[in-house]
């Protein structure tokens, strides 16, 4: 097997990804669009115009990027962990499993159909945002670089929730009681500059918000965490998630007996 | 080369369950080879660990020459599996099945398109290219798994109960496609419970029994080695009481008309008509109670139980 032979594999791998979720676009692209556009109705537009400003911005243009990254965090993780769990549960995991592909590529297959799918939701967020809202990107490369390794990062995560799982509930569980909580406390509503010191410290834990802050700078030059810092914390997860996930593919965790 | 060589197999499973005992296997280039055993014997856990999708405990195996533990790829790029339970996604179109397995092998799609063409055509399965899996019948699932494996044409092919819940006429089908396969150089291991077909198809054989091979060796040699055989006889005229036979084993009477008589080997069929024939019993029709290889395995599984 060559270099080319693997490049194959892994376009397979990222074509059955994609035409999985595009088959059934009415489950996976359209409610997270509706769903944000219900988000700028009620907090953008109607309960917005109450609570003014935010951080020199209108509370709608403020919410924006973090609506957007959110779309993108719990499609992409949304993606890999019922694609892969399917795989498992109905044993087509096998079908991977014995061709002669290394474990990365199955890994990066399935992580770029996470990505893609975060990807493509997050610009369908963005287009319907234009109904709401300005568009403005103060830097578009940062806006891409994040939403990417956003996509990325949450891909794998819900390639390990996956492994773990052993029915339907144990892939609702993580993001109903993990990532909701997260997203929602990290800064996507607020700026944490409004909480009290304490509660600014313990949201430093959340990873979560590094992503919203990050995307924010990218959208609106503006954000409570440096830059730098912000997006070495992203790649230190997907360098530990990464890592991760090729350990548990080794082993065969979840997936061989 | 041996298309398969098994060295000290062993797996135990998490919950302390020693499938395999250390077994011993080689098959040969271009072989048929039949593993049989019966629910439980260590079989799929065998083909399991050669598929690379059970790891094993301890031991080595080896597919022509190359090690699994130190060429996984190239030994998966010579292998061809098929599974018992089906294992596709049956939401997918039949074609995309399998030529989404010959790309996860890196075959060009345009390669991988016209192969699928050739083995569905092959299979009797190119009407149904474009339905979803789960709309085919078990049998065309069975010969859709079939194609699968085939696509990046494997040197040894593992096929796990390819035809259980086919039925006749189909399954003859299916053995003159193996045994093109077979003649056309791809060695081929296959486990089933019907052993009419296991005698028919295979050459050689290995009969594996809680985790350890019982009996590994040629159709041929395995079947002189049965010493007796069980006919049914169907009688001309009315019996009351089981005849009295020289030199046969058992003889059971199952109804007035017919008779089950245990022929040794070192007597004929003529002995027996001929004893029958001077207590005035006539035979009408007679056949055997089960097939030779049913008959072995029978014998061996339950005298390694009596064993263990």
């Amino acid at each position: 097997m060559s270099a080319g032979n693997y490049w194959v594999a892994f376009r397979t791998i990222v074509r059955k990804e994609i035409l999985r979720f595009s088959r059934i676009w009415m489950q996976t692209l359209i409610p997270p669009v509706v769903m944000v556009a219900l988000y700028f109705i009620i907090f953008g537009n109607l309960i917005g115009q109450r609570i003014g400003d935010m951080d020199g911005m209108n509370y709608i243009d403020f919410i924006m990027p973090g609506l957007v990254m959110m779309s993108i965090i719990t499609n992409s993780y949304a993606n890999v962990v019922s694609s892969f769990y399917s795989a498992k549960h109905s044993y087509y995991i096998e079908e991977m499993l014995i061709a002669p592909i290394p474990n990365i590529v199955i890994l990066l297959g399935y992580v770029t159909g996470g990505v893609v799918r975060g990807l493509s939701v997050g610009v369908a967020v963005t287009v319907v945002s234009l109904i709401f809202t300005d568009f403005y990107i103060d830097n578009p490369f940062i806006v891409l670089i994040v939403a990417f390794l956003t996509a990325f990062l949450f891909s794998l995560a819900g390639l390990i929730n996956a492994v773990y799982a052993n029915s339907y509930d144990h892939i609702a569980i993580i993001p109903t009681f993990v990532l909701t909580p997260l997203t929602y406390l990290g800064g996507i509503f607020y700026s944490i500059q409004l909480l009290p010191e304490f509660w600014q410290q313990v949201s430093l834990i959340n990873p979560v918000l590094y992503m919203v802050n990050s995307f924010r700078f990218g959208f609106r030059g503006i954000s409570d965490i440096d830059l730098s810092l912000a997006i070495g914390v992203i790649l230190f997860f997907i360098l530990v998630l990464f890592s991760f996930c090729m350990i548990l593919l080794h082993r065969g965790t979840g997936i061989k007996h | 080369m041996h298309a398969l060589e098994i060295s000290n197999l062993h797996k135990t499973y998490a919950n302390g369950l020693q499938a395999l005992k250390g077994i011993d296997l080689t098959v040969e280039q271009g072989d048929f080879f039949a593993l049989l055993g019966p629910n439980g014997a260590g079989k799929s856990t065998c083909i399991g660990i050669v598929s690379s999708l059970v790891n094993k405990t301890s031991g080595s195996v080896k597919v022509f020459g190359h090690s699994m533990d130190r060429e996984p790829i190239k030994v998966k790029s010579l292998l061809g599996s098929v599974p018992q339970e089906f294992n596709f996604n049956t939401f997918e179109p039949v074609n995309e099945i399998v030529t989404n397995q010959g790309g996860f092998y890196g075959i060009p799609v345009q390669v991988a398109r016209q192969r699928t063409e050739f083995y569905l055509k092959e299979l009797g399965l190119w009407p149904h290219r474009n339905v979803q899996a789960r709309q085919l019948s078990g049998g065309m699932k069975r010969r859709l798994m079939i194609a699968r494996a085939l696509i990046h044409k494997p040197r040894l092919m593992i096929l796990d109960e390819p035809t259980a819940g086919v039925d006749i006429e189909l399954r003859r089908s299916m053995w003159d496609f193996m045994a093109e396969i077979n003649r056309n150089g791809t060695t081929i291991i296959l486990t089933t419970h019907y052993l009419e077909e296991a005698e028919r198809m295979c050459r050689n054989i290995a009969i594996i029994d809680e985790g350890s091979i019982i009996k590994n060796t040629s159709m041929k040699t395995l079947l002189k080695s049965l010493n007796s055989e069980t006919f049914v006889l169907y009688l001309k005229n009315t019996i009351t009481e089981v005849p009295v036979l020289s030199g046969f084993g058992s003889t059971l009477m199952v109804d007035e008309h017919s008779i089950e008589v245990e022929v040794p080997e070192s007597l004929s069929l003529n002995d027996l008509i001929h004893q029958l024939d001077a207590q005035n019993i006539v035979v009408n029709r007679m056949r055997n109670k089960s097939n030779r290889l049913e008959e072995l395995f029978i014998t061996l599984t339950s005298k390694s139980e009596k064993a263990s």
